[in-house]
């Protein structure tokens, strides 16, 4: 019945990825928190300078910091019939989403989870995102929390099939669906190089899943707060955190499928991996103040009209290419 | 280790079984539908320890995708807003349960009292391609064929479905741009 799983790879294992052992994932939860808060104190500052203040000393660094210590002090909010199950379950299923997210996404040589279908893994975990948003708006029993998770599952609808198909470009080139293997298969050129269409929607796409920039109406002020309206206190700051991991692994999962994975001058690997995500992250939550919000049923129509034929069109050279060279 | 891979492998199972049944324990459209979807995610592990890691992490994202839009529909879409409020998930209870037992006794009585063939040769290195060619092999041609006229008829369905038709959107010349639509989309047609 159940013996022991080993991963059987694809083909010959030419990469030189190694599974470490399983309690190196407090370390891949630790660099995960690492990219949050930095990411937060990014934003922070970002607001800070949109908003005309702090012109010296830390300029809004600090902010998410007290944010957080404001939030650990606020009391939980209960609403009156809320399913309080599905609630927590939607509003902490975020952070557990990203970081089941990182396990297969190799640190230079090092990885804790080499799935041989790493990239359905990670697709998987982001469409996991769709039930835990919704539960989070339906969870409180309250009118604009609900609206706010039926806008994201609109965005939903718009946003994953181009994300899909841009997630296949890869996986083509490459012959394989082992992330390590889709990092190795970029000697000498990036995929983010030949395939941009296809990078630049999975980038949309992950800053869709983290209900992130042009993807927050779902969590619009003109509707209270959307899904997170009712959230308060440390429920909203384990939902706040969730979105920036999701944000982070996103930004990592870019750099092995498009960026090259480890490769670099100089550093080693990992260091690479890590200024990489680093510099994706930086770009994603600069992002926020450059781009208007999607209108979750105008979205829709860009979705399906122009991105999905897009990216189809990208993943058919991508097929062409590679027939040609075998 | 392969006694806790064996514990984790029927654990896995008892939460599928024990969700699966608390579908229709449970008073709320919501929590049916992500009973549902927790059932379905504990399969969906379960076939990775059958070393189906493709079969296994697909089923996973299908279902949960496929919940949260069910979920959608079905507090759409049924009377009196039942998803709002309590409702029993059952319809027709005794005799409901009289074919759920006898059906699964049929299934257990089956499992049990087959004569189960012994292992012939070992299993092949990726056996997901060995389940992919036994289903389809040389069904491929037809499974090719037959996947364009699924999606014609999905499409023609939601044609014949939609109460708007073109004329409707376009004027009668079919000259008007963009069109007049209650909803408009996001690139101007």
């Amino acid at each position: 019945m159940a013996e022991p799983m080993p991963m059987p790879r694809s083909g010959a294992t030419d990469s030189t990825i190694v599974t470490v052992a399983p309690g190196w994932a407090v370390v891949a939860v630790a660099i995960l928190g690492a990219l949050v808060v930095a990411a937060a104190a990014l934003d922070g500052a970002l607001s800070a300078r949109a908003s005309g203040e702090g012109g010296g000393g830390s300029g809004g660094v600090a902010r998410p910091f007290g944010e957080a210590a404001r939030l650990m002090r606020q009391r939980r909010r209960t609403t009156v019939e809320a399913d309080s199950l599905l609630w927590r379950a939607g509003g902490g299923g975020l952070l557990i989403t990203a970081v089941l997210m990182v396990t297969v996404i190799p640190l230079g040589e090092w990885t804790v989870f080499d799935l041989d279908v790493g990239v359905m893994w990670f697709n998987a975990m982001d469409v996991l995102v769709w039930a835990l948003v919704w539960l989070t708006g339906w969870g409180p029993n309250s009118a604009h929390s609900l609206v706010g998770g039926y806008r994201f599952l609109a965005h939903g609808l718009g946003y994953e099939l181009p994300l899909m198909f841009a997630l296949v470009a890869p996986a083509i080139a490459a012959e394989s669906l082992n992330v390590g293997e889709v990092a190795a298969a970029q000697e000498g050129l990036w995929f983010a190089v030949w395939m941009p269409v296809a990078f630049l929607v999975y980038l949309l796409g992950v800053v869709a899943f983290s209900v992130w920039g042009p993807f927050s109406p779902a969590l619009g002020t003109d509707i209270a707060g959307g899904a997170r309206a009712e959230l308060a206190g440390v429920d909203r700051l384990v939902f706040e955190t969730g979105r920036y991991a999701l944000l982070a692994a996103g930004a990592a999962f870019a750099v092995p499928m498009f960026l090259g994975g480890g490769a670099g001058p100089l550093l080693p690997t990992w260091a690479w991996v890590l200024v990489k995500t680093a510099a994706v992250l930086a770009v994603l939550v600069w992002l926020r103040r450059r781009v208007p919000a999607f209108r979750p049923d105008k979205f829709m129509e860009v979705g399906w009209m122009v991105l999905i034929p897009a990216v189809l069109l990208q993943d058919l050279v991508v097929a062409v290419v590679m027939v040609g060279r075998s | 280790m392969t006694v806790l891979l064996d514990i984790a492998f029927w654990a896995l199972g008892l939460v599928a079984v024990l969700a699966g049944a608390a579908v229709f324990y449970v008073d709320s459209m919501a929590r049916a539908t992500y009973a549902l979807a927790l059932s379905f995610i504990a399969v969906g592990l379960q076939v990775l320890f059958l070393q189906q890691n493709y079969v296994g992490v697909v089923t996973i994202l299908m279902m949960v995708m496929e919940m949260a839009i069910m979920a959608v529909y079905m507090v759409m879409f049924m009377g009196m807003n039942p998803a709002l409020m309590p409702m029993s998930m059952v319809h027709d209870h005794r005799a409901a349960l009289g074919v759920a037992a006898a059906t699964f006794l049929g299934l257990a009585a089956g499992i049990l009292v087959v004569d189960w063939p012994e292992r012939r040769g070992s299993p092949p290195p990726d056996v997901t391609v060995a389940l992919g060619e036994a289903l389809m092999g040389e069904k491929m041609l037809v499974m090719a064929v037959i996947s364009p006229v699924m999606v014609a008829t999905i499409v023609a369905g939601v044609v014949l479905a939609a109460h708007r038709t073109r004329y409707d959107r376009f004027g009668d010349n079919l000259k008007r741009r963009p069109a007049d639509d209650p909803q408009a989309g996001g690139v101007g047609r």
